[in-house]
């Protein structure tokens, strides 16, 4: 424990992880797993490295789940390997794995108290009974359930369970901590909190945090870097801002955030730049050069997030010469930090713009139905080939 | 109050006599006055009557010779009798004996057998499942017969291990308390596996996983989770093997041997050898109080669970 301690990465900031160099803590390697036809993980690879707070993001019955189990030993790989610290796990029952997992649905002992609960994991070390006691009322301070130690689970509220069940698998100081949805059943607010909690708690012991997530917003608030998985697959594999700033497909796109997609066809590429014709947009839209090794004629999509359009008025045209296109304003979110406007371009096509609520009020608020334009600079589009 | 607020009280009651709940509770509740609670009575006024040589063979226990107001003519003394002869007791407390006995049994036969069907694959269930209510099919009395073809000294086990070599002179396996054991742990093994088998089937799988994953070896998982948590099914279980065997005749009649001495067997002997009904009726009484007790035990214990779950 001690000497992961040192080579943790400092305070914990999303966008600034880098990959360490050194071997992976844990290793996935070509691991696919079948239930009977159905390939649920598909030749997934994957390395994380110690103190990583990694996610597994994806849709509900995307195999994350299935890829958590294997990492515990509750599922063996159909085939392809992991290693944990170098050692091959296949075969290795789950009792015997440095691994603690928190269940989806906490799987706490309805029989046990609270206290009991989180003991459960010490006893069956050995740990002396004085040790536990003191180990116990350390991990349920942590967790602020100190005062609910002598109570069921039963008794509890579904937050307050959660962290009983989250105490219970960091007890044993697991190496390696596995969570499937750990936040899924908070309100808002709660889970906004607890995330923050998790980060602390995870910076404070130095494990290794694997979270599994369908929520995007949740992945990108905790996570050193995101694995985007799709039916089995993982999609891209990136920090925060690398999967949200670069998507490299459609789907990892559309996923994370929100986004306007635009189908076109690469109509010139040069040093400058890249020229793609959209005829959803109307125009010729240009991005960045760089990018991709798209050729001329090749038909991608370009993404580009609502944030990076600018919107203004019909009196007031944006000077810059491309990436300028008209369009009537068909509906408008207000949602206090910012506004969501959707815009409907010539031929149909919805593309949504947030700009954020600087001032109170709008001296020339933008109004349902009125004409617009919208702009965006070449370093917003982001092409997409597949 | 005024006539509005009694209307109101009066189709408040009324609401509440006819709703749904009521209705949905009210065949149940006939059900079991006529057919548990009206039996009982007549079964309790026997066992205050006095026993006499007549048709029906005792006498009322109300005389309403004088005017309005009967006279209570009974007596308790058939219930202090059960005491004066120890044949009473001592046949109360061997049922108990062989019924507590055959309870353990059931439950040790019918523990592994319950987990090995929750735990089989979904195909398998049901087939291993029919095979535990099979024997149902045929008639009780039909299958504590057999065991008299399988367990007499000519009998197909003793011929079995004769033929085997294991032993040369039969083993006396009929007409004891060995055999009366036999019948009751193989008529009532149902009757364990089944509620036992239904906890078990509902046991929340990721629990066991949790234990794994906190480093419980199997049998470390199965000690601390899944048997604390297949108590209701233990107690159900053994209740609906321990309450019926207390008072078991069949088994011992045809299987015992003619010193087994089970409360059963007294009182059938007492209505139907003695003809006293009065005394028939008290150690019927007797062994229903006796019964109660671990039936309220169960109730609360199921209360509790029940309160634990929701
Ligand atoms: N034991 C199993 N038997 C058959 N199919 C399974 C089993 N476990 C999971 N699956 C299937 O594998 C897919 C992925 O499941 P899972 O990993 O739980 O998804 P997620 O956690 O991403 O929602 C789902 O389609 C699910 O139905
Ligand atoms: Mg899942």
């Amino acid at each position: 424990m001690s000497d992961t301690a040192e080579k943790r990465p400092g305070p914990h900031k999303p966008s600034g992880w880098a990959v360490p160099g050194g071997d992976p803590y844990i290793s996935i390697q070509n691991v696919t797993k079948r239930f009977g036809e159905f390939v649920a993980v598909d030749n997934v690879s994957l390395d994380i490295y110690r103190s990583e707070l990694f996610s597994l993001l994806g849709a509900s019955g995307c195999g994350k789940t299935t890829l958590l189990r294997m990492l515990a030993g509750l599922e063996e790989p159909t085939e392809g390997r992991i290693l944990l610290d170098g050692q091959d796990m296949v075969g290795v029952p789950p009792y015997e794995r440095p691994v603690n997992m928190m269940f989806q649905s906490y799987a706490l002992f309805p029989h046990m108290t609270v206290a009991q609960n989180v003991a459960f994991g010490l006893k069956q070390e050995g740990m002396g009974k004085g040790e536990v006691e003191e180990r116990v009322e350390q991990m349920l301070g942590l967790v602020q359930l100190g005062r609910f130690a002598r109570r069921k689970p039963h008794q509890l509220s579904g937050g307050q369970r959660q962290r009983v069940a989250l105490a219970r698998a960091l007890a044993k100081r697991p190496k390696l901590l596995l969570l499937d949805e750990p936040l899924a059943a908070l309100d808002k607010k709660l889970r906004e909190s607890t995330q923050f909690e998790l980060m602390n708690i995870q910076e404070e012991l130095g494990v290794t945090f694997i979270v599994v997530t369908h929520d995007q917003e949740e992945a990108m608030t905790l996570s050193t870097r995101i694995a985007v998985m799709n039916e089995g697959v993982i999609q891209q594999l990136g920090t925060p801002s690398e999967v949200y700033e670069y998507p490299r497909t459609r789907y990892v796109a559309d996923f994370i955030g929100s986004v306007n997609l635009f189908e076109g066809t690469v109509s010139g590429t040069g040093a400058e730049g890249m020229r793609i014709t959209a005829p959803e947009a109307g125009i010729d839209i240009h991005v960045d050069a760089g990018q991709t090794d798209a050729r001329a004629g090749q038909s991608v999509a370009v993404a580009i997030r609502p944030e990076k359009i600018a919107i203004a008025k019909q009196d007031d045209k944006p000077s810059q010469g491309e990436n300028v296109i008209q369009g009537i304003v068909d509906e408008i979110a207000y949602q206090g930090s910012l506004s969501i406007y959707q815009v409907r371009l010539a031929d149909g096509k919805l593309v949504r713009v947030t700009t954020p609520n600087l001032t109170r009020t709008a001296e020339r608020p933008i109004d349902w139905e009125e004409p617009v334009w919208l702009s965006w600079g070449r370093h917003a589009g982001v092409v997409l080939t597949s | 109050m005024s006539a509005g607020g009694a209307g109101g009280l009066g189709a408040r009651l009324r609401a509440r006599l006819f709703s749904q709940r009521t209705v949905v509770l009210l065949p149940p509740y006939i059900w079991l006055l006529l057919f548990f609670l009206a039996p009982f009575v007549i079964v309790l006024k026997l066992s205050i009557s006095e026993a006499a040589i007549a048709m029906p063979p005792y006498l009322p226990i109300l005389d309403w010779a004088d005017g309005l107001i009967p006279d209570f003519t009974g007596t308790f003394y058939n219930f202090s009798f059960l005491f004066t002869d120890d044949l009473y007791v001592v046949a109360y407390l061997n049922s108990i004996k062989i019924a507590l006995v055959s309870t353990i049994a059931c439950l040790l036969i019918g523990y592994p057998m319950a987990y090995g069907i929750a735990k089989a694959p979904g195909t398998w269930r049901n087939a291993l499942l029919m095979l535990v209510i099979l024997p149902f099919w045929t008639s009780f009395l039909i299958r504590v017969y057999a065991w008299i073809g399988i367990l007499k000294n000519n009998g197909i086990l003793n011929n079995l291990l004769i033929g085997l070599g294991i032993i040369d002179q039969p083993l006396p396996m009929l007409h004891n308390d060995f055999s009366v054991y036999v019948g009751i742990v193989y008529s009532y093994l149902p009757f364990m596996i089944l509620p036992l088998y239904a906890n078990l089937a509902k046991m929340d799988e990721s629990l066991l996983e949790a234990a794994a994953d906190l480093g419980a070896k199997p049998w470390k998982t199965f000690l601390a989770v899944t048997l604390p948590l297949s108590v209701p099914g233990i107690v159900a279980g053994s209740m609906l093997v321990f309450i019926p065997a207390v008072g078991e005749f069949v088994i011992p009649e045809l299987l015992g041997g003619p010193d087994t001495l089970m409360i059963g067997r007294v009182l059938w002997n007492e209505f139907f050898h003695n003809r006293d009904w009065p005394v028939a009726s008290a150690v019927a009484i007797a062994m229903l109080l006796f019964l109660v007790v671990p039936i309220v035990i169960f109730q609360h214990y199921q209360g509790k669970t029940d309160e634990a779950a929701s």
